[in-house]
């Protein structure tokens, strides 16, 4: 009830704060009043018109982005959970996607662009929550933003999907198919997710879309690749050590801000400051790992997952062990994107302050 | 820890093996016998292993780190070759013929599969690295199996071998690399003795490939690989209940006899084969110019049998 109360106090805020740039879009028609010429915010882009909306604003990545992005461009966040520290600008609903709420945000404002962060993945939750939380959730986003004609949308996916797998060629491109639900089932909501940005691609020509698929993300982020390189000794699979791809969180926030540049749609995968052997990562880390059988390890790993003493699924093994690389010239070239951290700074990050 | 690192490595005959900064790590180890061995089998065989390895590992592609995006490791590389290359020059004592046919730049060299394990490869890929003039590094494509073996899932992307697949072998052709591959993939290598220099039927992918990238052929007769571990049977039922490509049954292991009988290795390097035409045509037309490959190949064995004088000198 409370955050309701509070979702229902920002509208009035939004209001005051949305409106001097609707009138500045309006200048060429109407005569520009005068409060706008006495608006002491920053001057905006002349693309900067209209507002982004970031689903899941209250992630890790959401907050990157929102930062950075609320300078250039109005942020409408939408998350259930509660964005601490939130910037005087920012907009941020704290509903759930699926409400009817969300249509009105898409009604009432100029949005000129859609980027979905709001994907969950908890394993601990069950499979019909995930689907109803990612795919629902996501089609509804799907279903707004062609109805209110958002030109923009992007939607960030994840390399994961391709799924290790001694099969897997040392580097996939944007058209191999989305294979890890086959060794990990409690993904399928997310290849889901992917799949209907892709016919969405199809379905609506008129909308940039934008699937970025980028590798491990490693940062302040809590995914299992940055808690699995916080472990003090940390397991690997005895003879195995497959090369990795991994790449800095502000890294991904800059491909997003790429894929947010008019023009920009299609797939594209992410990759970082190049790919390396896990043990040079944990040479690089300090870290000793602890190699366990591959039998052994799997057996114990499920027990521990059941009684709740660990957070990794055993599925998640299959990365210790073959290789999920991706190939990025796609981005690089289409996109322009870059790489800007590299490998010390990258896994320096997972213990970062800031 | 601290204890084995008080034990004086002199006392041991390992002096000199300690890190620059006088503390001794298993890292610092390692590299320090890498370099041993590396000068012993130098100074054994006469080859300049570390001259040639210098000379041909791909500089070119590397990552933004530095390292091969297929995962080449150089002290890995560097310490498998210092123990492959007695099983070359003093176990198999391998004679290689025609290595002025190996062509500058790209190309797939082909060869007959045989041997229950792939010392073919590694016998074809030290010729090309130690026996000729234009030394080159060549890469093998290898069987999907290897890459679920604990240690040689390690062991041999860091020694350059690379899954077989078309998009692997489409990249490393692009950079042209010298790729080695067996069309016979396991059935060729698990052939019974009584089957000894019979090539199994060829795949196509090979075809595919070298008409998509423009990459000459190099065929390659291998001689001697077929008597390193004769076997009698191959179990393909177990083979399949254990998950194993193949499951030969070789007598020698039996009897304890874990290395390869020292066979006389004779490899011959045939003239570039250049093909041209449409990489997606029909299998009929692909399989006659597979069909040419493997007849080249064939005949070169037939050769290769009736020029040597015995099979263990």
């Amino acid at each position: 009830m409370k955050n309701d109360g509070e979702a229902r106090k920002r509208p009035a805020a939004r209001a005051t704060k949305v409106r001097p740039r609707a009138s500045a879009r309006a200048k060429s028609s109407v005569a520009a009043s005068d409060d706008t010429a006495a608006e002491s915010e920053p001057p905006k882009q002349p693309e900067a018109e209209g507002a982004v909306i970031i689903t899941g604003i209250c992630g890790r990545m959401g907050q990157l982005l929102a930062r950075k992005l609320h300078r250039k461009r109005s942020v409408i966040g939408i998350d259930r959970r509660r964005f601490e520290g939130k910037p005087e600008d920012i907009i941020h609903y704290q509903i759930d996607v699926r409400r009817r709420k969300t249509q009105d945000i898409f009604r009432s404002g100029n949005i000129r662009a859609v980027v979905h962060l709001g994907v969950m993945h908890n394993l601990r939750e069950s499979d019909k929550t995930h689907h109803s939380w990612n795919v629902v959730g996501f089609q509804k986003l799907l279903e707004f933003v062609s109805t209110y004609n958002v030109p923009k949308l992007v939607v960030l996916s994840s390399a994961m999907l391709y799924g290790p797998s001694p099969d897997n060629p040392q580097f996939l491109r944007e058209d191999a198919p989305l294979l890890g639900a086959q060794d990990f089932h409690q993904i399928r909501d997310l290849i889901d997710v992917d799949m209907l940005a892709q016919s969405f691609f199809w379905k609506n020509p008129g909308v940039e879309t934008v699937v970025l698929r980028p590798c491990h993300i490693l940062g302040r982020v809590r995914n299992a690749a940055s808690n699995y390189l916080r472990m003090e000794r940390p397991i690997t699979v005895l003879g195995f050590d497959p090369m990795l791809q991994v790449m800095h969180e502000r890294d991904v926030v800059e491909a997003i801000m790429l894929a947010l540049q008019p023009g920009a749609r299609g797939i594209y995968n992410l990759r970082g400051p190049g790919e390396l052997p896990l043990s040079r990562m944990f040479k690089l880390t300090g870290r000793s790992p602890l190699p366990v059988p591959g039998p052994l390890i799997n057996t114990v790993l499920g027990r521990l997952w059941s009684y709740k003493a660990t957070n990794f699924p055993k599925e998640e093994l299959d990365h210790l062990r073959y290789i999920c690389l991706v190939d990025d010239s796609r981005a690089r070239k289409e996109l322009g994107f870059a790489p800007k951290y590299g490998i010390e700074e990258t896994l320096r990050a997972v213990n970062s302050e800031w | 820890m601290e204890d084995r690192r008080k034990i004086p490595r002199t006392a041991l005959g390992l002096g000199g093996l300690t890190g620059p900064d006088g503390e001794s790590s298993g890292a610092t180890f390692i590299k320090a016998l890498t370099d041993k061995l590396v000068a012993l089998a130098s100074h054994v065989t006469k080859d300049d292993l570390d001259e040639q390895v210098s000379k041909t590992l791909p500089v070119k592609t590397l990552n933004e780190m530095g390292l091969d995006p297929f995962g080449i490791d150089v002290d890995t590389t560097r310490l498998s070759l210092a123990v492959l290359v007695y099983l070359h020059r003093l176990w198999f004592r391998t004679e290689v013929h025609g290595i002025e046919n190996v062509p500058e730049g790209r190309m797939l060299v082909v060869g007959n599969h045989s041997g229950q394990i792939p010392l073919d490869g590694v016998v074809i890929a030290l010729s090309m690295l130690l026996d000729s003039d234009r030394p080159r590094f060549p890469r093998a494509m290898v069987e999907r199996f290897v890459s679920t073996l604990p240690f040689f899932s390690i062991w041999f992307p860091r020694v350059g071998q690379v899954l077989g697949t078309p998009e692997n072998a489409r990249r490393l052709l692009e950079q042209d690399e010298a790729l080695i591959v067996f069309p016979e993939g396991v059935k060729g290598i698990s052939k019974t003795f009584r089957d000894r220099y019979k090539l199994a039927p060829f795949g196509q992918g090979f075809m595919r490939l070298a008409l998509e990238s423009n990459a000459p052929i190099v065929p390659v007769a291998v001689i001697g690989a077929e008597e390193q571990y004769p076997s009698i049977a191959d179990l393909k039922t177990l083979a399949k209940l254990l998950g194993l490509p193949a499951l030969p049954v070789i007598p020698q292991l039996f009897f304890g006899m874990l290395l390869p009988l020292p066979i006389k290795y004779h490899v011959y390097f045939g003239e570039p084969l250049h093909f041209t035409g449409d990489p997606d045509d029909e299998d009929a037309v692909i399989e006659e110019k597979v069909w040419v490959v493997q007849q080249t190949i064939q005949s070169m064995v037939n050769r290769g049998l009736k020029e040597r004088t015995g099979i263990f000198w």
